[in-house]
């Protein structure tokens, strides 16, 4: 503990900066999966063979090792920022949609028919009711995929996408010990630390909500 | 009123109309009973009412307006839905699931709390008890409750009820009913509800429409319904035991003969059906019941005899009923 302690006081910017790095590349990678799932998630949970087929072929997607998503990306996109983000967003999508798209078709039919016949409009339908019902489940699809996209992108120091990953490669190329544990510590706490923040969420919402939670 | 002139509906992907041109009219606070089996087109009827299916072709009019010409959100705001699963909104508190029309149509606060409040203790339900509960601490009976308080709250001149007591055990189911019928009656409701139960169509509807792939097929109050099926599919539809159903419908006390019976009878309440004290008398070995009225004091009685000849001229008075209801 007290070599990491040494290391990182000696090395504040570097650590700094891959620590930032990361921050920005799953913030972004997970902005882009949530302004993506969730819409394409509510749209396809109106139909029931669009939301089989989506689950499927999204299903798939999670089976590819994130290693391997990271270097698809190299032909397609070269290396940086950009397949990173790519990547990571590709790796953290199955969680919401599946969940968003399942969330919403699994409440409760009559329920929705319910508040149709008492005169709420669509939008209110959506809005009122079965995004708060669906919401438990669409905020662990959420939890599930940042804790993904924290732990892939420690990979993207392959493709040249920075991140922690960068202090645990070159701490082994180096043999320098303190520099591969401080990054393999903060990404581990990285990682606790957002699923940890997403449970504080989760039980906000489930008092609010009550006995349906 | 509730006029259905040559109403039709035929679903997408579909070679037979699930209704077919029918023509219903339900008077001002009267209750229409739809019934007949699976597939008949009562659901489909109802839910084109309130535009929950949208009609292929003909006109319906609510309160004078052809509803298939107006918004159909605003539309349902005027019109009370039950259904047979309640639905209630899980996430909100029994009061806002009351609320919920009366919100959507932006009535001051005020007014809304004390409108929960009175809707509640409507359906009788103590709204200091119930208000701020969630609606999973309820029974099946008690969630219906909701469900009709919910649906009044907005004061809706028409009700629409799908099978409103199909999720309640049959002693429930019975309480529930009368109660329900009489709110109804007492407010003035136009009430159009579906049932699968003959039983409960005879006890709740003032007319009671039969369908049969699509159309209608008898359109009529329960006692001509029972003294006079128009074919044999109504016949055999309202069962062979409909002269006994038909005595339910005779309060004792209506037709009571003065005095007391010659021998010793068993005592019932004169507002007990013809049929419970028939049942009686089969089940003592008598043929005569005394009737009580709720005071305690003797309100006349029943012979065997008179039971016969009362559901004779009954008989004769329904068939000869003029169906101002049915349309030609």
């Amino acid at each position: 503990m007290s070599t990491v302690m040494t290391w990182i006081g000696s090395h504040a910017d570097l650590v700094g900066r891959t620590m930032r790095e990361h921050l920005v590349l799953c913030a972004v990678a997970l902005g882009i999966v949530l302004a993506t799932a969730l819409p394409l998630g509510a749209a396809l949970s109106r139909h029931p063979r669009a939301t089989a087929v989506a689950v499927g072929a999204v299903n798939t997607l999670r089976t590819i090792p994130s290693l391997a998503l990271l270097v698809i990306m190299l032909p397609v996109l070269g290396t940086g920022f950009l397949p990173s983000v790519v990547a990571l967003t590709l790796y953290g999508l199955p969680a919401v949609l599946v969940n968003t798209t399942v969330g919403l078709a699994e409440v409760d039919r009559d329920v929705a028919d319910a508040a149709r016949g008492q005169g709420l409009s669509e939008p209110q339908i959506l809005r009122r009711i079965t995004v708060p019902l669906a919401l438990p489940v669409i905020l662990a699809g959420i939890r599930t995929s940042a804790v993904q996209i924290v732990s892939a992108a420690t990979l993207a120091v392959f493709i040249g996408g920075g991140g922690l990953g960068e202090l645990i490669s070159s701490g082994m190329g180096l043999m320098d010990y303190g520099q591969l544990i401080t990054g393999a510590l903060l990404v581990a706490l990285l990682a606790i630390a957002t699923e940890a923040a997403f449970g504080v969420v989760q039980a906000a919402l489930a008092r609010r909500y009550g006995a349906a939670a | 009123m509730i006029r259905l002139e040559r109403v039709s509906k035929t679903f997408p992907g579909t070679q037979r109309a699930s209704v077919e041109a029918l023509d219903l009219e339900v008077p001002d606070g009267t209750t229409c009973v739809l019934i007949g089996p699976s597939g008949c087109g009562k659901t489909t009827t109802l839910r084109m009412i309130n535009r929950l299916i949208e009609p292929s072709s003909g006109r319906i009019i609510v309160e004078g307006v052809d509803v298939t010409h107006v918004d159909p959100v605003q539309l349902r705001r005027r019109i009370g839905y039950v259904i047979q699963s309640v639905g209630l909104f899980p996430h909100f508190t029994i009061g806002e699931n009351v609320a919920t029309v009366p919100n959507l149509l932006g009535w001051p606060k005020a007014k809304i709390e004390a409108r929960v409040r009175e809707m509640l203790a409507l359906v009788g339900l103590d709204p200091a008890e119930f208000a701020a509960r969630n609606p999973a601490s309820l029974s099946g009976g008690q969630r219906q409750r909701v469900g009709v308080a919910r649906a009044l709250a907005a004061d809706p001149p028409v009700m629409l009820m799908d099978e409103p007591f199909g999720a309640v055990d049959p002693v429930v189911r019975a309480r529930l009913q009368r109660e329900f019928a009489e709110i109804l009656r007492r407010l003035g409701k136009t009430v159009i509800m579906v049932t699968h139960d003959i039983d409960e169509a005879i006890r709740m509807g003032d007319r009671v429409a039969i369908m049969r792939e699509g159309r209608l097929v008898q359109y009529d109050p329960p006692e001509r319904l029972l003294a006079a099926p128009a074919d044999a599919f109504v016949a055999d539809f309202v069962g062979s035991d409909r002269g006994l159903k038909r005595l339910t419908l005779i309060a004792g006390g209506d037709v009571a003969l003065p005095g007391r019976p010659a021998g010793p009878a068993p005592a019932i309440a004169a507002e007990a059906s013809l049929q419970t004290a028939l049942s009686l008398m089969l089940s003592e070995g008598t043929d005569a019941v005394l009737l009580v009225g709720q005071d305690g004091l003797p309100a006349g009685h029943l012979t065997l005899t008179h039971i016969r000849e009362v559901a004779a001229a009954d008989h004769a008075a329904a068939t000869s009923i003029t169906c101002h209801g049915r349309q030609a």
